[in-house]
């Protein structure tokens, strides 16, 4: 005999568990990528195409440093969640699907750490 | 899909069926023009780490960039990063169910069209592009 209800049977079943946190943060980021994207084209885009000179003078405004590895720091995890969204509406079979999403991470977090790594040695060391 | 439902049973109307419509389009261009973003952002990634080792690796990688083939690529991610933000806020715009009427929902599509290529072109102004 079962004295279990038909509601405590089912509870904590479903695919609703931490789904509306990770919805809640990848928005949260593009709101958050909205002005650091504004911030870092108008620091690199007079750059790109200057001289070497320039570029290392501009980063040592504390400012434009941390406002670009900010931006690094955010634009490659919502490229990651991003990307993880397009593989897993488009690829279906099991095997490519996981590999995807792990080379997608292993990509996201190498170019982005990559970046933030530049910034700071370019601040510090010129 | 589980096996079972497989076979011989009638599908709903597919992608291709549909006339493209404004909403579906400006959406799908989101999408792509945020994958292709990711060669953009290796491309200014390598540019610093190039500047952050040597300025002849600085220089190389700069002429790359500022090289004829350099420029399609970088104003193509520009339009794309201007497309992608403005497709994004209103997607955020949606997201807090706002919109959703087909006149504002058109209306929106042709403001993030038309305005990705202004930004693109103030964009490429301001970074000494065409000076």
């Amino acid at each position: 005999m079962n004295f279990k209800t038909d509601r405590a049977k089912v509870l904590g079943l479903g695919s609703a568990k931490s789904g509306a946190e990770h919805w809640f943060g990848e928005r949260l980021k593009s709101v958050a990528l909205i002005p650091l994207t504004i911030i870092f084209v108008l620091i690199i885009a007079p750059l790109i195409g200057s001289d070497h000179a320039s570029v290392v003078a501009s980063f040592e405004n504390p400012l434009i440093s941390i406002s670009s590895v900010l931006f690094f720091l955010v634009t490659f995890k919502h490229l990651e969640e991003g990307l993880q969204v397009v593989i897993e509406d488009y690829v279906h079979s099991k095997g490519s699907l996981l590999f995807l999403i792990i080379f997608n991470k292993l990509f996201c977090w190498t170019v982005g750490l990559a970046g933030v790594f530049a910034i700071l040695k370019i601040t510090f060391a010129g | 899909m589980s096996k079972r439902v497989k076979g011989n049973r009638p599908l709903s109307p597919h992608l291709t069926i549909y006339r493209p419509q404004m909403s579906s389009i400006s959406s799908i261009l989101v999408r792509i023009s945020g994958v292709s973003l990711a060669l953009g952002f290796i491309l200014v990634t390598s540019w610093l780490l190039a500047a952050s080792t040597s300025v002849e690796y600085f220089n190389c990688m700069n002429g790359i960039l500022t090289s004829w083939i350099g420029m399609i690529i970088m104003t193509g991610s520009v339009w794309a990063l201007c497309y992608h933000s403005l497709g994004g806020i209103r997607h955020l715009i949606w997201d807090m169910g706002f919109g959703f009427d087909l006149k504002s929902a058109d209306r929106m599509g042709w403001i993030v069209i038309l305005g990705s290529f202004v930004l693109t072109f103030v964009v490429m102004c301001y970074s000494g592009a065409f000076s």
